[in-house]
């Protein structure tokens, strides 16, 4: 083997075998998590050297680090376009979680139903079946024939957006409830209501919250889409003014706010998950 | 009723018959609400005035082109956007799941990137490609990289180490394990991702066309929005779906005869 490694010619080749050498030395979580770490670092610190340091890079279309920071102080301080940052990503905020809300509470009931009876499915499906291939985003315009610029949009937009995943899979969920299990449930007397709500419904979690999930991604993706076509308020209107000023700086603090917002309520969804099936033991 | 719930099954004339009387009441309380004048004409157009809409626009130009002219401009920045996508997102998912040292390195970055909305990549898209072609092919990118990544990267781990090791004691270098061992044993889960990716990239396109680009199908939607004419909204919109669908189809099958060429089960 050693002879293989020794004067080879600097190609593809090599760097494979020089990479499977580290490889082999990579084998806890720990040393994983360090060059992670590391080559995080090593792309700031050349971010940093190639803008704030070298110059070599053009500032007016590639924010450097000091460029991010004073533009971040200047929205956290004074404002920008129209707001402070906090006001921005609260405004934001309000509108997905609302959105969302509206989209839980309308699209997986529906979903349940449409898992419990074929036949309710059957009925419903060609109204689904026509609205489901519409990119969400496609909405944007018609919800502004109709309702403006005002919030209301917005809403109905990230509705229409978050309302088919939880809808979809919330249906698969209640028919992805093992029979066996519904079997025993009648075996021991059970009503109609309450295998329902004992076996169905909470056999079909996990799948409702994966459908949530994906929801709440779509929530935000469509608000910041609705944002940048038009609003008064809001983070996708900090994007778009940041746009247009050619203020990259500002471009890069609206796009890390909104990554931010996405991950904390993310995170609050999956803490309500594990609230709900703690029986799933995780 | 001595069925469990999710056996009971209407027989077909039955489901048939209710798919019908469910288009019909939803076609027929959308077409009444329009025609009983309750709601304006410029809020909610009959299905039969989307219809004509639709039609008119693929013989008549609107906003400078046909609905098919439209419709192809579209088509082609998703190809190349989709197709960038799959490019890079592929082989480097396969070479994430291959060497732990470049997965190490690149996965805490694309958690990073995984959180940011892909439409919110828009203003830089423009800033730095313009708005022609470069930029929605940079946001239509975006959109689609992270499932064409994720799933090769998951395939790859999934395939048996010993097949791997086998082909390295035969000799094979790490560019022909990849080719011929990793991604084969990845095909499924590598095609289920660039189905989904096609799909987010189709998505984002639309988001791309209707903020910054003067052209393709989201630019039609911003024309008919300004118009104040739904009825042109609403027959792009139908065109969107259904040409997403159509793709969704033809990957579908790309992906069954795929599989059925590797000899996996369809």
């Amino acid at each position: 083997m050693s002879e293989l490694r020794l004067p080879a010619p600097r190609d593809i080749a090599t760097l494979a075998l020089l990479a499977e050498e580290i490889d082999i030395l990579i084998v806890g979580r720990r040393m994983r998590a360090w060059i992670g770490l590391a080559t995080i670092l090593v792309l700031l610190l050349g971010w940093y050297l190639t803008t704030d340091v070298g110059g070599l890079i053009d500032r007016q279309r590639f924010p450097s680090p000091s460029d991010i920071v004073t533009a971040a102080s200047q929205i956290v301080r004074q404002g920008y376009a129209g707001g402070t940052l906090l006001t921005q990503a609260l405004y934001s905020l309000r509108l997905v979680v609302l959105g969302f809300l509206v989209a839980a509470l309308s699209g997986v009931p529906l979903g349940i139903m449409m898992g419990l009876s074929r036949r309710f499915e059957a009925f419903v499906n060609p109204a689904f079946l026509l609205v489901r291939p519409i990119p969400p985003l496609a909405w944007i315009p018609l919800a502004i024939v109709w309702l403006g610029l005002a919030d209301g949009a917005k809403v109905l937009v990230i509705w229409f957006a978050a309302f088919v995943p939880a809808v979809i899979n919330s249906q698969a969920g209640i028919r992805s409830v093992d029979e066996t299990l519904i079997a025993a449930g009648r075996v021991h007397g059970a009503s109609r209501a309450r295998i329902i709500c004992d076996v169905l419904i909470p056999g079909a979690m996990p799948m409702i919250f994966t459908g949530l999930r994906l929801s709440l991604q779509a929530s935000w993706t469509t608000l910041v889409a609705a944002e940048l076509v038009g609003a008064v308020f809001g983070l996708g209107k900090v994007l778009s003014t940041a746009y247009r000023d050619i203020y990259p700086a500002m471009i890069a603090v609206g796009m890390i706010t909104v990554a931010i917002l996405g991950a904390l309520t993310t995170k609050a969804l999956e803490t309500i998950e594990r609230r709900v099936i703690r029986w799933r033991g995780h | 009723m001595a069925r469990p719930l999710s056996h009971a099954r209407p027989s077909r004339s039955e489901h048939a018959l209710l798919s019908l009387g469910g288009a019909t009441v939803f076609l027929g309380v959308w077409q009444g609400l329009a025609a009983s004048g309750l709601v304006s004409k410029f809020v909610l157009p009959a299905p039969s005035e989307v219809v004509t809409a639709g039609l008119t626009m693929a013989v008549e130009p609107f906003a400078g082109d046909t609905l098919e002219g439209h419709m192809i401009a579209s088509l082609g920045r998703w190809a190349m956007g989709f197709g960038l996508a799959a490019g890079i997102g592929v082989p480097l998912g396969l070479a994430m799941g291959y060497w732990r040292l470049l997965d190490a390195m690149v996965s805490p970055i694309f958690e990073a990137y995984r959180y940011i909305a892909p439409l919110a990549w828009v203003p830089f898209a423009a800033l730095w490609f313009g708005t022609g072609i470069g930029g929605p092919v940079m946001v239509i990118f975006t959109g689609a990289f992270a499932p064409c990544l994720l799933n090769a990267y998951r395939g790859a781990q999934l395939v048996e180490p010993y097949l791997i090791e086998a082909a390295r004691t035969l000799g094979a270098s790490s560019l022909r394990v990849m080719a011929e061992v990793l991604l084969p044993g990845a095909l499924p889960s590598v095609v289920a991702g660039l189905r989904l990716g096609a799909g987010l990239g189709w998505q984002s396109l639309i988001g791309a066309e209707l903020i910054v680009v003067s052209s393709g199908i989201g630019y039609v939607l911003v024309q008919g929005q300004s118009n104040l004419a739904p009825e042109i909204v609403m027959a792009a919109m139908l065109a969107v779906g259904l040409t997403g669908l159509l793709l969704d189809v033809a990957l579908q099958f790309a992906e069954s005869r795929i599989k059925q060429r590797w000899g996996y089960p369809p």
